[in-house]
């Protein structure tokens, strides 16, 4: 547990965390180790944890029926996976797949959420990490969409 | 003694086609070299104005030069001008006028840190600026090249990139909008690659050429990991023209594109940049 807490620690995602969240947050976590080819998680599962990227690399990508998947984003060192274990129902809605050997935190979604319905106030700041995350990849994707490099 | 009369800027020099290299399905390499006299002297990130003769002229960046004779010119197929250049032939002859238009801060950059962000065919008027800073590497601090293309398929300039990337005195970094599982390398908008890479920002030019969208969302980025808006320049685009900044086609804002551009200092920029009708 200490280690996890260290670890935790040195993670930016985590920078400007309080000793006593940080205990909270490692007693949700636990090491995962991918090889690669190997899969944290698949579509229409129970987004049950997240992850925080140690090492490695990670594919995010959809299956179409007939088609080779399709990578819509690569996640490396520090970088989060998984945003599906905030809101219900709690599914992911997208595979995620190793591409190199990959080390990672996984933090149990249920574990955490439980907390931070018990302590607001590290709900708070969970919150404050997460929400730049996620605006920031929707602008990413809005930029994907407009296909700006395309013939206008 | 009297100065040489300097050419007409108007009158289009003749230029063959020395060579023709296939880049994209459409998009090609041209190597220019003046019918008579020496080839002009130019700055990295300039433009030439290229006549296509019966159909009409365009305003193309330099990529390049392949030795002390030529430009190097990449153009992509968007227009009836721009396909009537890009399907030229070696052995074709082609009018130019230029060098027009500001370049990169090169030499200005020199002692720091070096970050350049391109996007598609944004790689080509940046190309000479990376070519000249590795070849006098000892001169810069940490050099970093970040590029975004669309798909694997569709990058330019794949095997320079490659040449780039063994160097060990370059942090380069490619990124894909979209790829199959095939793709080992990054997926994602080149624009959140600037967070992961490294450079002190105090100390740090950042170069972006690329579409205008990209740029803004690059611009934003490279203000947001602490790159003073004083030290960010970009390659505007606009619908040129004479090039010497009279008929004001390219008008932007108080600027002309061409004349005062295309390479541009963002803070000089900022109030206009967002501005739509401009």
């Amino acid at each position: 547990m200490e280690d996890l807490e260290h670890i935790l620690a040195e993670q930016p995602f985590f920078a400007g965390f309080s000793a006593e969240h940080s205990r909270l947050v490692a007693g949700c976590a636990r090491n995962h180790r991918y090889d690669a080819g190997e899969y944290l998680f698949r579509e229409g599962e129970s987004a049950d944890e997240f992850f925080l990227i140690r090492h490695g690399q990670v594919a995010l990508e959809m299956v179409a029926p007939g088609r080779t998947p399709i990578v819509f984003a690569t996640l490396g060192e520090g970088e989060i996976v998984g945003a599906s274990w905030l809101v219900p129902p709690y599914r992911w809605m997208f595979d995620a797949r190793a591409m190199a050997l990959t080390r990672a935190i996984g933090i149990d979604a249920a574990c955490l959420r439980g907390k931070c319905e018990a302590d607001h106030h590290l709900g708070y700041e969970m919150m404050k990490r997460f929400t730049p995350i996620l605006v920031q990849r929707l602008h990413a994707t809005r930029l994907q969409i407009l296909d700006v490099y395309g013939k206008r | 003694m009297a100065a040489a009369p300097q050419p007409d800027p108007f009158v289009p020099q003749l230029y063959r086609v020395t060579r023709a290299r296939r880049e994209l399905a459409d998009t090609a390499t041209l190597q220019l070299v003046p019918l008579a006299g020496p080839r002009p002297h130019f700055e990295p990130g300039q433009f030439n104005m290229l006549y296509a003769f019966g159909v009409g002229e365009a305003a193309i960046s330099i990529s390049g030069a392949a030795d002390a004779m030529s430009f190097l010119h990449t153009v992509r197929d968007v227009g009836a001008v721009s396909g009537a250049i890009a399907k030229l032939k070696t052995g074709a002859t082609v009018g130019l006028r230029g060098p027009f238009g500001t370049g990169w801060p090169v030499a200005a950059a020199q002692g720091a840190d070096i970050v350049f962000v391109a996007g598609g065919l944004g790689l080509a008027p940046l190309r000479p600026a990376i070519r000249q800073v590795l070849a006098d590497r000892r001169r810069y601090g940490r050099v970093v090249i970040l590029f975004g293309s669309r798909n694997p398929k569709d990058m330019l300039y794949r095997r320079e990139l490659e040449q780039w990337r063994q160097r060990l005195d370059v942090d380069i970094e490619v990124t894909v909008d979209h790829a199959d599982a095939d793709w080992h390398g990054s997926v994602g908008v080149v624009p959140a690659l600037i967070r992961r890479a490294t450079f002190d920002p105090r100390d740090t030019i950042g170069l972006t050429c690329g579409p205008e969208v990209m740029m803004r969302f690059t611009v934003s980025a490279l203000l947001e990991a602490g790159i003073a808006a004083d030290r960010i320049y970009l390659s505007m685009e606009r619908n040129m023209k004479c090039a010497i900044g009279l008929c004001g086609h390219c008008q932007f804002g108080p600027a002309f594109v061409c004349r005062d551009g295309p390479v541009m200092r963002f803070d000089r920029i900022a109030e206009f940049f967002a501005v739509r009708e401009i």
